[in-house]
Formats: structure tokens, C-alpha cells, sequence
């Protein structure tokens, strides 16, 4: 068990093969309005024990990427137009609806931003976890499935899981319902668990907690974690890998520490220097991103960000920027690495 | 729990109270009782002698104590229209009749309404959710004596399936149980749609989904637990409608139970039996609802802990 | 590079026929659409309210007993009394114009539901304002009081208070204001309960504004919505309790023409006259869908809150 007062050792680490690979992913919204695209192409792998961050500001679409990766964008509105969700080596867009159920919960699952109203709040949280675990491990009696429950919720650091099994919702605290939710997120053992905010809900002490407990989980179990934050510092902290996402589509892709050694895309820059850090305490006023991004349903036909970019020329608000790469790896899609950096891919608006 | 309930006990017979007054006051505004029971020919002693007898020249506080007495145990006196038989007599004489009636209907009502209700906001904007709101509307509209009328004329008069009035077989109760639910029908399918969405737009039936449980058992266990609630809340008031529903349909259908039993005894002016149905049908609605308040703390552990 | 940025897709075609389309103009035309309701409402309950003694085609009250039970125009009577454009809808069993009676109807209807509206509404919004903003033993006194009214059965009260008042205009009007002030008190102190806790609320207390001019000033202006509201959502209720008490001849007194009376007045002769019993229903009917749709889109427009009501 986890306490702050321990010494606290970073677990070690075993990145293996590919697990989960999307290949232009595009959910839009048909809304009165129009056409939102909330996810616009998107293309990104996770490796088996990795982390991968997917970092962003509210509203560009990283929580639409989750939900569509499990097949559950709201529906009728929204719909998955296109893409690829390679789940090892079988496209998980092609398989049919009631097939998702085994792969939900069991091959991916999630954990969402807001404990106090992610739990059903009329069932004891064991009758929520054993409800899940019963189908998990088909043909178990319930005794067994209980047994299962407190082992897991001990694993995810709940004390005296054997007593509070029997707890409603509305008798735990936010941080400890968030262990729950988390414990129910690796009870059918995925093999990628999509982490969509789980710590933005929650005070910062129990916050480096949670995310402890999040890497000791993937150290004892090799799951594959895509981390969903608008924190720049969470990254930090948790991931191996970033992607940075604007306006539907990842703007810049990378090595955790290439992205955050030479950020090479303006959104991404701007985004570091808006993270408070020690290093600039003199620094008087924190830097924020002036304007706001453009609405989904009408975006422009050059670079999204160029209307906030301080950088911003001709060229870039007459077409989308194609996808340019260093030799480590690390991508952006920025018209001012034109040269610099080779060009793996053209403009895929 | 204890102290939640409690505190609706409490409550509960301050309500009793105040219908009490209610009915007290009412059954004297008409003046002396005596006016309607004792014959014309009857002279100035004997009215005073029997004034006397039965309490009516005590002050008004002393007459209510002494209904508030005899009304707990029951008691409200014999009826002056059905001679011979005491006004709660009369009530529990007539109440299998209006039971029967109301639990048909309420079990039609429920056993079409939840399904519809949550069908419907399930498939939010198919046909089938237009189809609901219709039934929803109309069953909010249509004056419920005059349906009564034309189902008697369509179904009874005219096709002959069913008979027009009366108690007896099952078939009697299809008519009047359908034009007394009618009205519950639309109004608990409302409430279950709409309190069925907004469960549906939550985090926890998001969960419910990502854990990859099917489909039937995220709507009908995670779903319908908690949107039961607020349609519960009015059950007891619905089921009181029923019962108070059941003057206009029973008399329609001349179906011998309370309702019709209320009518007669209010154009007789035979008061002890307004007394007596008025009394016991309030009672029946306090007592429900302090049912459902405690089925309510049941159903939502929120309730139960605080 | 493609910039279909703004231009609406639609998956799937949909062309003017298809179900989904014609659904959809439904759907409009029910919910989202007042000129429905608007329609009906004109047709059915304000204009005759308003013009039926110049535009009614006879007295509602005048017997013509040759004319007694002649059907109405559309369907194909008897040997004897052959359907007339006279009497559209027909006649009543003392030869008495089915058509007018339903005009004048609307009149009464509208008059006693206005009035009792405007009675049991002021009575019901005082006392939730005053339970809901000073709380405490008030609070608890009214609620109380509110809940003895919730539990009586209404219809049966009504008929105790009309067999000791005798049955009139003014009675029918009072009984149901009775009857409707507890609703209003208990979702009007719901709201106030809620504003309460607002920050303005606390503003004006603090600048020391007197309670009087805090209901007042403050407030009163934020439940006028849900008045609204209410008030059309409870017209239908109080035009189907009039009738319904007319029906049971405890509403108003005959030979006013009130829809329940002649819905009674048709109830002996339903089979062999279904007209009479079977217009002023259809009234009642299409009134009240007209006011609950009214009320349900005001609701949507106004006060998303009471979407529950």
C-alpha cells in the first residue's frame, strides 16, 4: 500500500510491442448546427506497458477520442465517419455492436473525470464491481467474484476493502470513489486504460497519489495507459509519450522528452509557457494563449491555430500544414518546419 | 432512518388533524344535523331532548373532540339514507368494489406506462418516442367521464364486446379500468421519459457502458433504479386520484364502490357517510405517501443515511 | 484541400417522402410549432368565448321540440328529421342547438378557469412566497396547512361544499380555487427557496432593503416565468375539473350550457344520439390539448427548470 510517508520509488518500467494503433480517426457531430469535427484524423499508437499523454485545452476533442475508441460517442448525434482502431492486429470499427461488450471493459476501459457522479449512486459499490466481474469471469459464484472485488479495490489502495465493499457512493470521499472507479476500470484487466482527466476532480495531495497508484497498476499488469489532461505538468509526471491535440487534430507528436525539450509547434510552446514552473517564479505574469480556437463546426482552411499564432504568415491561413518529422521521431504539423525537418505526410484535411 | 421517519409520523398526523377540522367544519356548515334526520312533525322537546343526547349544544371545540374520538375508532355514526347500517359499515361494504377497480387500473397504468416511458426516451426522437408523447397528451386531455361515455357507446353499445355497466366477471372491469387509468397512464409515462433522460445523459450509465455490461441491463438496472424515483413521488397521489377518480367512473358505469357510494350520500345530504368515505380516503392518501416517503429512503441510500 | 469546414453532410440522403422526413414534420407540428395549438385554441375556445352570443346560429337555451334529437349535418338521420345545415352539430333531446351550446360553453369555460385561476393563483403565490422566504414556523405552518389540502379528495370536497352552498357560477369558481391554491404554494415556495440562496438576494439584504421590498423588487420578478407556466399548465386542469364537477351536477347549475352538463344531458341517450354527448366532449378535448401544448412549449421557452412539472 501506498502512503505518503513512505519513500516513494518510482516502479520500473517495460515498454513492449504495439498494442493499440488508430489510423485517422475522424468522429463528427451532426449537430443543428452543422458539422462538428470533434476528432479530425487522428493518428497515434500505444505500446504495451506505455504511456501515451494526449494533452489539450477543453473542447478539442480529446474526450470525443475516448469515447470513440470505445465505441460509445453519444449517439445519434455523433458518428465515427472513419478510421482504423487496430486492437492487436484486428480493426475494432469493423467488428459488429453487440460484439463491443467483450472488448469493452476487457480490452479497453476507462476511467472517468468526475468520481462524484461516475458511480450509480443506488448500488453498493461491490454490486457495481461484482456486477462487472461477473462477466468478466463467467461461470464464478459470487463468493469468488467478492473475493476478486476486495483484491482488486486493496490493489488500488481502498483500506479494509472487505468493509467498505458494502458502502454506497454518497459515503465515500471524492478521492477514495475515484480508487473505486479506477479499481472497476482494471478489474476485466484491459490491455489499454484511457485515463480521461481522473485527477482534474480531485486535491492536488490525493492527486499524486492517485497517479502513483496509476503507474504501480501499470508496472504490475503492463497496461497500456493514453492519459487525457489539459496539465502540462501531469504529463510530465506520468507519460512516456505525448500528443498534442488542437482543434480535432494532434498537432505535434512525440518522445516525452523530445516534445518537451524543443517543442516545435506554436500550440505546444505556448502550452509550456503557460505551466507555472520554479525555474520562472521572477516571471510576473503568467503567459496565457490569447484568442479562443476556432469553432469546430467551422474551422478554416489553413492552419487552425493560425489565428493565435504569433507566427502566423500568409502561407499558413491559406492551407493546412503536412505532417513534418525529425529523425528521432518526434512530428509536427507546423509550416515553419518546411526544410528543417523531412515531410512524412501531406495535409490530411 | 428511524429519525427520517419519525419526523414523517410526525407530520403525518398534523395532516390527519387538519383534514379532520376540514371535515368536521364542512358537515356543520350545512347547520343542524338534525334539520334533515328528525321528521318535520317533530316538536320543540324532542329536538332539544335529542340536541341534547347527541352532543349539539356543547361548544363547538367539545363537538370536534368527541368526532376526533368516535372518527379514530371508526365511528361516524349511523347512516340516515340506508337505514339500518352504520357509515363505516357502508364504507368497507363498498371499498372490494372500488379496490378491485382501482388495482386493475393502476396495475394497466403501470405495466403500460414504465415500459412506454422508458422505451421512449431510450429511442429519443424514433416514432416510437412521438407515439409515446402523443399518448401522453391526449391521456392528459381527454376528460375522463366523457371517455367512459364513448367507450361504452363504441365497445359495449355498438360491437358488443363488453357489458355496459355493473360489477361481475373480469369483463366488467376492462371499461371502467381503462377509462380511470387512462389519466395515470399519461401523466407516470411523462414523468418516467423525462426522468429516464436526464439518467441517461449521466456519468454513472457512461460507466455502466464502458464496463461493457449489455445493453437491457444498463437501462433496466442502472437506468431504471433511478429514474423510478420522481414517478414515485407522485404515485400516491395518483393512486388517491384513482380513488377520488372513481365518483365520476363508478358512476358511469354504475360500479357499486365508494365513489358511487360518496355521490348517493351527497345528494341524500346523508353527512355521517361524506363523513366517513372523506375520512378514510384521506387517511389512505397520508398513509400512502408516508409509505412511498419511506419506499423513497428504500430505493435511494441518499435518503436512508441523513 | 477540401474546406467543407461549414457545409452540412448528411450521412445517409434523405429525400421529401422518406419516414424520417414526414416524422419530422410531426414532430414540428406538434411540439415545436405553436400554430397548432394556436389554431385550435382560437377556433375552439377564444373566439366563441368571445363572440358567441352575435356569432352562435341560435339561442343555446331556445326548445324547438319538432326539432328534437336531429342528427348532425355529415351523417344521415332519420326518415323523419333529416339533418340540416340549421344544426350542424345536431340537437339535444329539447330540440336545442348542439353547435351554439358548445359556442357559449367556451365562453363559461374560459370564465370560470380565468377566475379561478386568478384566485387560487394570488392565494397560492402569496403564501409560497411568504413560506419560502421567511422559512421558519410560518414555513412549517403553511406546508402543513398545504399538505391537509393535498390529501382531501378534491372531487368529493367539492361536491360536500356544493350540496351545502347549492350549485352556482360563483360556487363552481370558489371550490376550485380551493382546490388549486396548494399547488401553486408548494412549487412557488420550491422556487423562492432556490432564489434564495442566490447572491443578488444576500446583495440587497446586506444594502438593508426591508424584506417587504426584497419578495417585491427581487423576488417576485424571478418566478414570473414559472408562473406563466404554471398558470397554462393549470388551465387544462381546472377546464377538466369544472367539467367534470358539471358533469356530476355539482359545477354550473342547468340549463347553462357548461361542457360537462351536456356531456351529462347526452349520457341517456348515447346510443341512440352520440352527438349529444359526443361535441362538447370533443370541445373539452381539443381546449385542454391546446393549453397543455401551449403550456409545454411556454415551459420549453421560459422555464427549462420545471420540465419535470
Amino acid at each position: 500500500m501506498t502512503t505518503s510517508s513512505e519513500v516513494y520509488k518510482e516502479p520500473e518500467k517495460k515498454i513492449g510491442n504495439v498494442v493499440l494503433e488508430v489510423r485517422d480517426l475522424r468522429t463528427y457531430l451532426y449537430t443543428k448546427w452543422g458539422v462538428t469535427k470533434a476528432v479530425d484524423g487522428l493518428n497515434f499508437e500505444v505500446r504495451e506497458g506505455e504511456t501515451l499523454g494526449i494533452v489539450g485545452e477543453s473542447g478539442c476533442g480529446k474526450s470525443m477520442t475516448a469515447l470513440s475508441m470505445l465505441r460509445l460517442a453519444p449517439k445519434p448525434a455523433a458518428r465515427t465517419v472513419s478510421g482504423q482502431i487496430i486492437l492487436d492486429g484486428e480493426d475494432i470499427l469493423q467488428r459488429p455492436e453487440p460484439e463491443m461488450r467483450f472488448i469493452r471493459g476487457q480490452k479497453i476501459s476507462m476511467i472517468l473525470q468526475d468520481p462524484m457522479t461516475s458511480l450509480n449512486p443506488v448500488y453498493s459499490i461491490g454490486n457495481q464491481m461484482v456486477e462487472a466481474l461477473g462477466m468478466y469471469y463467467q461461470g464464478e459464484d459470487n463468493k469468488g467474484l467478492k473475493g476478486r472485488a476486495v483484491d482488486i479495490l486493496r490493489k488500488m489502495g481502498v483500506a479494509a476493502p472487505e468493509r467498505r465493499i458494502i458502502d454506497y457512493p454518497h459515503q465515500m470521499s471524492g478521492g477514495m470513489k475515484q480508487r473505486v472507479v479506477g479499481a472497476m476500470a482494471i478489474s476485466g484487466t484491459p490491455r489499454v486504460l484511457i485515463c480521461d482527466e481522473p485527477t482534474t476532480a480531485l486535491d492536488v495531495t490525493i492527486q499524486a497519489q492517485y497517479l502513483r497508484l496509476l503507474k504501480q497498476v501499470q508496472a504490475d499488469t503492463g497496461v497500456s495507459i493514453i492519459f487525457i489532461t489539459h496539465d502540462m505538468g501531469v504529463v510530465a509526471k506520468m507519460c512516456d509519450r505525448v500528443a498534442v491535440m488542437y482543434a480535432g487534430k494532434i498537432v505535434e507528436q512525440g518522445e516525452l522528452r523530445s516534445v518537451f525539450n524543443n517543442p516545435s509547434h506554436p500550440y505546444t510552446k505556448a502550452l509550456m509557457a503557460s505551466v507555472p514552473s520554479m525555474e520562472h517564479a521572477h516571471v510576473e505574469k503568467l503567459y496565457s494563449i490569447e484568442g479562443q480556437p476556432p469553432a469546430l463546426f467551422d474551422l478554416p482552411v489553413g492552419c487552425r491555430f493560425a489565428n493565435r499564432c504569433e507566427f502566423a504568415d500568409a502561407k499558413c491561413l491559406e492551407a493546412y500544414p503536412p505532417m513534418f518529422q525529425d529523425e528521432d521521431g518526434h512530428t509536427a504539423d507546423c509550416w515553419r518546419l518546411e526544410g528543417q525537418w523531412k515531410k512524412v505526410a501531406e495535409a490530411t484535411t | 432512518m428511524q429519525r427520517y421517519i419519525l419526523i414523517r409520523l410526525i407530520q403525518s398526523v398534523f395532516t390527519l388533524i387538519g383534514v379532520s377540522i376540514i371535515v368536521f367544519s364542512l358537515a356543520r356548515l350545512s347547520g343542524n344535523p338534525l334539520d334533515v334526520l328528525l321528521p318535520d312533525e317533530a316538536d320543540d322537546e324532542t329536538f332539544e331532548r335529542i340536541s341534547e343526547l347527541w352532543g349539539l349544544n356543547d361548544p363547538w371545540y367539545i363537538q370536534y373532540f368527541t368526532f376526533v374520538k368516535n372518527a379514530s375508532r371508526g365511528e361516524f355514526g349511523p347512516s340516515f339514507k340506508w337505514q339500518g347500517r352504520t357509515a363505516m359499515e357502508l364504507v368497507f361494504l363498498h371499498l372490494p368494489a372500488t379496490l378491485q377497480l382501482a388495482g386493475f387500473s393502476i396495475l394497466v397504468s403501470v405495466v403500460l406506462a414504465v415500459p412506454i416511458g422508458v422505451m421512449s426516451a431510450v429511442k429519443k426522437g424514433t416514432l416510437l418516442d412521438t407515439v409515446g408523447k402523443l399518448i401522453a397528451l391526449l391521456g392528459q386531455s381527454l376528460p375522463s367521464f366523457w371517455l367512459a361515455i364513448v367507450m361504452i357507446w363504441i365497445f359495449a353499445v355498438k360491437l358488443g364486446w363488453f357489458p355496459t355497466s355493473g360489477r361481475g366477471g373480469f369483463d366488467h372491469m376492462i371499461l371502467p379500468g381503462i377509462a380511470l387509468g387512462w389519466f395515470s397512464v399519461a401523466s407516470f409515462m411523462r414523468l418516467t421519459r423525462s426522468s429516464m433522460l436526464n439518467v441517461l445523459d449521466s456519468e454513472y450509465i457512461k460507466l455502466a457502458r464502458i464496463k461493457g455490461l449489455p445493453e437491457w441491463k444498463v437501462i433496466w438496472k442502472h437506468g431504471l433504479k433511478n429514474a423510478a424515483i420522481p414517478p414515485l413521488t407522485v404515485f400516491g397521489a395518483i393512486v388517491v386520484g384513482q380513488m377520488t377518480g372513481s365518483v365520476t367512473i363508478e358512476t358511469v358505469f354504475a360500479w357499486p364502490g365508494i365513489g358511487l357510494l360518496a355521490l348517493q350520500a351527497v345528494n341524500a345530504r346523508d353527512y355521517q357517510v361524506i363523513q366517513a368515505v372523506t375520512m378514510f380516503i384521506s387517511v389512505l392518501f397520508i398513509g400512502m405517501n408516508l409509505l412511498i416517503d419511506i419506499l423513497y429512503a428504500y430505493i435511494d441510500p441518499r435518503v436512508r443515511f441523513t | 484541400m477540401a474546406t467543407e469546414g461549414n457545409v452540412l453532410e448528411l450521412p445517409k440522403e434523405s429525400s421529401w417522402y422518406s419516414p424520417s422526413k414526414l416524422k419530422h414534420y410531426i414532430g414540428v407540428a406538434i411540439k415545436d410549432y405553436p400554430v397548432l395549438w394556436l389554431t385550435i385554441l382560437f377556433v375552439v375556445l377564444i373566439f366563441p368565448a368571445l363572440t358567441a352570443p352575435w356569432t352562435a346560429p341560435h339561442d343555446p337555451l331556445k326548445q324547438e321540440l319538432s326539432k328534437r334529437l336531429t342528427a348532425p349535418v355529415w351523417s344521415t338521420g332519420s326518415e323523419d328529421k333529416p339533418p340540416s345545415w340549421s344544426n350542424i352539430f345536431g340537437t339535444d333531446k329539447q330540440g336545442r342547438d348542439i353547435l351554439s351550446r358548445v359556442m357559449h360553453g367556451s365562453r363559461i369555460s374560459l370564465m370560470v378557469s380565468l377566475s379561478a385561476l386568478a384566485i387560487g393563483g394570488t392565494l397560492g403565490t402569496t403564501l409560497g412566497l411568504v413560506s419560502g422566504y421567511f422559512g421558519g414556523w410560518v414555513d412549517h405552518l403553511i406546508m402543513r396547512i398545504v399538505d391537509v389540502f393535498l390529501s382531501l379528495p378534491l372531487i368529493l370536497m367539492a361536491l360536500v361544499i356544493v350540496a351545502v352552498f347549492g350549485p352556482s357560477f360563483w360556487t363552481a369558481i370558489g371550490v376550485i380555487s380551493v382546490l388549486l391554491w396548494s399547488r401553486y404554494a408548494r412549487q412557488i415556495r420550491a422556487e423562492v427557496l432556490a432564489i434564495k440562496q442566490m447572491d443578488f438576494i444576500a446583495r440587497a439584504r446586506v444594502s438593508g432593503a426591508s424584506n417587504t421590498r426584497i419578495i417585491i423588487k427581487h423576488v417576485f420578478p424571478n418566478i414570473t416565468n414559472t408562473l406563466i407556466v404554471l398558470a397554462t399548465l393549470q388551465v387544462g386542469t381546472v377546464i377538466l375539473l369544472e367539467a367534470t364537477l358539471s358533469f356530476l351536477g355539482a359545477g354550473i347549475p342547468r340549463p347553462n350550457p357548461a361542457w360537462g352538463v351536456m356531456v351529462a344531458d347526452g349520457r341517456d341517450h348515447i346510443a341512440s344520439a352520440w352527438w349529444i354527448a359526443v361535441m362538447p366532449g370533443i370541445a373539452i378535448m381539443l381546449t385542454v390539448l391546446s393549453m397543455n401544448m401551449m403550456g409545454d412549449w411556454l415551459r420549453d421557452k421560459l422555464d427549462p427548470k420545471l420540465r419535470q412539472v
